[in-house]
């Protein structure tokens, strides 16, 4: 079986088995052993098996597509650095690519063999060196066609690159994990529940059933929505599952639904989020009235057969070497008033057709379809920034820990937060540099605002959710500065060390009984295990490491950000800023993750009642804890011989993004810096000791606050009381969208329900009443006339009967003489009355 | 009357005879208590309208140059006797009837079906 058809079998099969458990789960929980237990058995089997068959997809691609260190170190010394293109009109992208099959390319042109080649090697392995070629492998096709009108076409089908099939694995191994300890954590759902947050209207306590098995059938459908965006081969396909993934953390973070904060956490994350996707549907609106095509990659034209180039390919066709071009369905779709008036001019639909096919290039000089780019960039980045939590959206995240820790710690690391990233990522050749900058600022104010936050939070759970805001904007903010690899290698290693922290603290409140580090202290010698992990954990999420030598995985992704940001904002002193929040946010980073590691696990008991109850978790909760806590180490390295998580991303590095670009458009002059650039030696010296300094920094700092009361805690928060009320109050976000959102729609809500209450309840009961006494007049109308009517009729009927009835007297003798004299008179008078006839 | 003094018998002189038959039975029936002298009264009546019906289907007095009627005279005549004999059954086993439970033939007493 050729490996374009094994992959896509494997990681479809990966993808649909959690949707089998869930099916299941649904329709059987109940009956699956005793309370539902078998359902854990059930989804995690399921979740393994998704595991398996990822692990087998990534040995196939690694068996046909080997990550070699010479293929990184060529590439490397080839690029150089593409100085600002000094004739640079409004319109104009240059991007200088120094890659040999570039330069081939170009002696080629395009028309000849090599560029069929190259169309073709598309889904075959043509590109075995990987990163010399301009285009990156990428397995695409459609398994199911939805909706086909015209050429139009919306379909369920599968792209599969070195990002699909690495987050494959991220992402069913950290679900795993989750699902194992979940087991263990959730096993109070067993039996019924006594809900000791929820206030009851009587005052009495609240019992309800334990909801085992529905914990791990949502679970089961979250992993399934996750990896239906990680493999989905159009955007329509993303959306839906972009959606479901939506739903999912709706009903686990309002897992405990009858209180009152997990209702509204549930809510607020799921309209948040459709602020977002409002503006994700104007991105796909203005691609798919553009384009005609949501498809990534190349499909088939439904009308004609025809191959049909994809996003990627429109929007950096490979005949002008994958620089980034505004495709011309998008100029001609911009320019609609052009086209009107050729089409006025006359002329039959074909002429009308070249036409326009010729004048496009006229128009893209003149900047038509630059806005409508921008907007369909920045709209797929509005549903990230909801998904992912940034700046302005992120406040739902912080509320998210409503939902069950194991939850908490799937929401933080592979699904759902990682969605938003990994879009932007896979969607990465269609950003221009313009969007690029939106999101590179998006992602600085948010790492800056949540780390602040994250000092003064004092929930264990809160601190982390914190903590991932601001991972997630450094992650947007490598993607941002051009850092593809980077942010996506952040991603992975993130997920394991978050999933690793969330777990930890889940273990700790577990043992605790409070999510208040103020009560915890002195854990470590309770719980040995939970303390080490929690370390490493704290340790890989700084960056910590032996500069040049060795680190944690954070050290590897968090120095490759700051070294992009460092050389992006040495290329455009303008936006230094960007580097300036890195940079300060790896020192609060260290500070506030070492500040709960203290608070938590060092030190004396705070609370000697919570210390005595504290015990270490079961095994089953434990053992999840190590794994993560190795892969935590590990997930950064790179092997002898190339092998490693950044090597692998590299292979699948958009086409044409490995050069710098200088553009400038719609927002000033802008260079997107090589990210290979970034590994040159002034730079990455320069990064990592920055990192270090930083992150040492915020290590000692915290160690002196909260390990050795050097500086006392109270005394600073006393001295930057402002500072400090406005960081407790979370920078008052929340306040400001009640004031500026909340309210005045309750306000319009109160308006309207007054208006409904007064006037059109009014009007309504007006009608009836009316409708009442007309009816109340029409019965006595009845009662009345018609009756009254019908009543003489019959009474008069009655009384002439009873006169009549006189008349019979019962005498024979009587009645021969009325016939008679009835004979008679008859007689008299027809005598009478027809006298003349008779006479006649 | 003027046809009586001529001597002749004809179709008047059966009427007259037939009319008179016709008042006498009529106050037969218009007097009489007993239920048989009514059924009389009646028999009377149909035999004085029989009278009529036969004079006037009599080709013999007819006349003259005049077609007679044919036998129309005597068969209603024949019809009218065949009713008189069932109406006489009828009227006999009523009276008969009445008798057993008034034990009178009194029709003045007849009278439970009065208004």
């Amino acid at each position: 079986m050729s490996i374009e058809n094994l992959l896509p079998l494997l990681l479809g099969l990966a993808w649909l088995v959690p949707l089998a458990s869930f099916v299941a789960i649904l329709f059987f929980g109940p009956r699956m052993g005793a309370h539902g237990k078998g359902a854990a058995t059930v989804a995690t089997a399921a979740i393994m098996t998704s595991l398996g068959l990822s692990l087998a997809a990534l040995v196939v691609w690694l068996g046909s597509h080997p990550v070699t260190v010479a293929a990184h170190g060529d590439e490397h010394a080839a690029v150089e650095a593409a100085a600002p293109d000094a004739s640079s009109s409004t319109v104009r992208f240059v991007a200088r690519l120094t890659e040999p099959a570039a330069a081939d390319h170009e002696a080629d042109s395009h028309g000849g063999p090599h560029g069929d080649a190259h169309h073709d090697g598309h889904s075959t392995e043509g590109h075995g060196d990987g990163h010399a070629a301009a285009k990156p492998v990428a397995y695409v096709g459609d398994w199911y066609t939805l909706y086909t009108g015209g050429s139009l076409q919306l379909s369920i089908g599968w792209y599969i690159d070195a990002i699909t099939v690495l987050m494959f694995v991220v992402v069913t191994f950290i679900a795993t994990c989750i699902h194992i300890y979940a087991a263990g954590y959730m096993h109070d759902e067993l039996h019924p529940v006594t809900d000791g947050e929820v206030q009851l209207a009587s005052g009495a306590t609240f019992t309800r059933e334990g909801r085992f098995h529905r914990f791990f059938q949502a679970l089961s459908l979250f992993c399934f929505s996750m990896l239906g965006i990680v493999i989905a081969g159009n955007l329509a396909m993303v959306f839906v599952f972009w959606e479901l993934v939506g739903i999912c953390s709706w009903f686990l973070i309002g897992f405990y639904f009858e209180r009152h904060s997990a209702s509204t956490a549930a809510n607020k994350a799921f309209i948040v989020n459709r602020v977002g996707d409002f503006g994700m549907l104007i991105g796909l609106m203005a691609l798919w009235g553009g384009l005609g095509t949501l498809h990534f990659g190349d499909s088939v034209d439904p009308t004609t057969g025809a191959a049909r180039p994809g996003l990627f390919e429109l929007v950096r066709p490979e005949q002008e070497h994958h620089a980034q071009q505004v495709p011309a369905g998008l100029v001609a779709f911009s320019a609609a008033d052009e086209v009107a008036r050729l089409a006025n001019a006359g002329g039959n639909p074909d002429e009308l057709r070249h036409q326009v096919s010729a004048a496009v290039p006229g128009w893209r000089q003149q900047g038509y379809g630059r806005w409508l780019l921008f907007v369909a960039g920045v709209g797929i980045f509005c549903g990230c920034v909801g998904k992912s939590a940034q700046v302005p959206l992120f406040v739902w995240l912080p509320d998210a820990m409503e939902g069950p820790t194991p939850v908490s710690a799937l929401v933080h690391s592979a699904t759902m937060v990682a969605a938003g990233v990994y879009l932007v990522g896979r969607f990465f050749p269609v950003l221009t540099p313009d969007v690029l900058l939106v999101i590179a600022y998006v992602g600085g104010m948010t790492l800056f605002i949540a780390a602040t936050i994250a000092v003064t939070a004092n929930d264990i759970k809160r601190v982390l959710a914190y903590s991932t805001v601001s991972q997630l904007g450094y992650m947007m903010l490598a993607l941002g500065v051009g850092g593809w690899v980077a942010g996506l290698f952040h991603l992975v290693t993130h997920a394991f060390f978050k999933s690793l922290l969330f777990l930890c603290s889940g273990s700790v409140i577990h043992a605790c009984h409070t999510n208040d580090m103020r009560k915890m202290g002195g854990l470590m010698r309770v719980m040995p295990y939970t303390g080490w992990t929690m370390l490493v954990g704290c340790l890989a999420i700084i960056g910590a490491g032996v500069p040049f030598v060795i680190g944690f995985s954070g050290y590897y992704s968090k120095d490759a950000i700051l070294a992009q940001a460092l050389l992006f904002s040495r290329l455009n002193p303008q936006h230094t800023i960007l580097y300036v929040a890195v940079a300060g946010g790896a020192f609060i980073t260290a500070f506030y993750m070492f500040r709960l590691w203290f608070m938590t696990f060092a030190g004396t008991p705070r609370d000697q009642h919570v210390f005595d109850h504290a015990h270490e978790s079961p095994r089953v909760m434990t053992t999840p804890l190590v794994v993560l806590a190795v892969l935590a180490v590990i997930a950064g390295w790179t092997l002898p011989g190339g092998f490693g998580v950044s090597g692998l991303l590299e292979q699948s590095r958009p086409a044409g993004t490995a050069a710098s670009l200088t553009t400038t458009d719609l927002l000033g002059t802008i260079t997107i810096p090589a990210e290979h650039d970034s590994h040159a030696g002034a730079i990455h010296v320069q990064a990592t000791l920055t990192a270090f300094a930083t992150a040492l920094a915020g290590v000692l700092l915290a160690a002196a606050m909260y390990l050795k009361p050097i500086v006392s805690p109270s005394g600073v928060a006393a001295a930057v009381r402002p500072v400090y009320t406005f960081l407790v109050n979370r920078w008052y976000v929340d306040e400001l969208y009640d004031t500026i959102f909340v309210q005045p729609a309750l306000r319009i809500a109160r308006v309207v329900s007054g208006f409904d209450r007064q006037v059109i309840d009014r009007l309504i009961n007006g009608l009836a009443l009316a409708a009442k006494r007309i009816a109340s007049l029409d019965a006595w109308f009845d009662r009345t006339v018609v009756d009254g009517l019908v009543n003489a009729a019959g009474q008069i009927t009655w009384s002439v009967g009873l006169e009549l009835k006189q008349l019979q007297t019962g005498r024979l003798r009587q009645y021969v003489m009325f016939i008679v004299v009835g004979t008679v008179a008859i007689f008299v008078l027809a005598t009478l009355l027809f006298r003349t006839s008779l006479a006649g | 009357m003027m046809l009586i003094a001529t001597g002749t018998v004809s179709v008047a002189h059966y009427l007259v005879v037939g009319a008179i038959m016709f008042t006498a039975g009529i106050v037969c029936m218009a007097v009489k208590r007993n239920a048989l002298g009514v059924l009389m009264g009646i028999e009377l009546v149909l035999n004085g309208a029989n009278l009529n019906f036969v004079a006037f289907g009599s080709s013999y007095l007819a006349g003259e140059g005049r077609p007679p009627l044919g036998l129309d005279g005597e068969v209603m005549a024949l019809f009218v006797i065949l009713l008189a004999a069932a109406e006489a059954a009828v009227a006999l086993a009523i009276t008969l009837n009445f008798y057993n439970n008034h034990a009178t033939v009194d029709v003045d007493r007849a009278d439970d079906l009065r208004g």
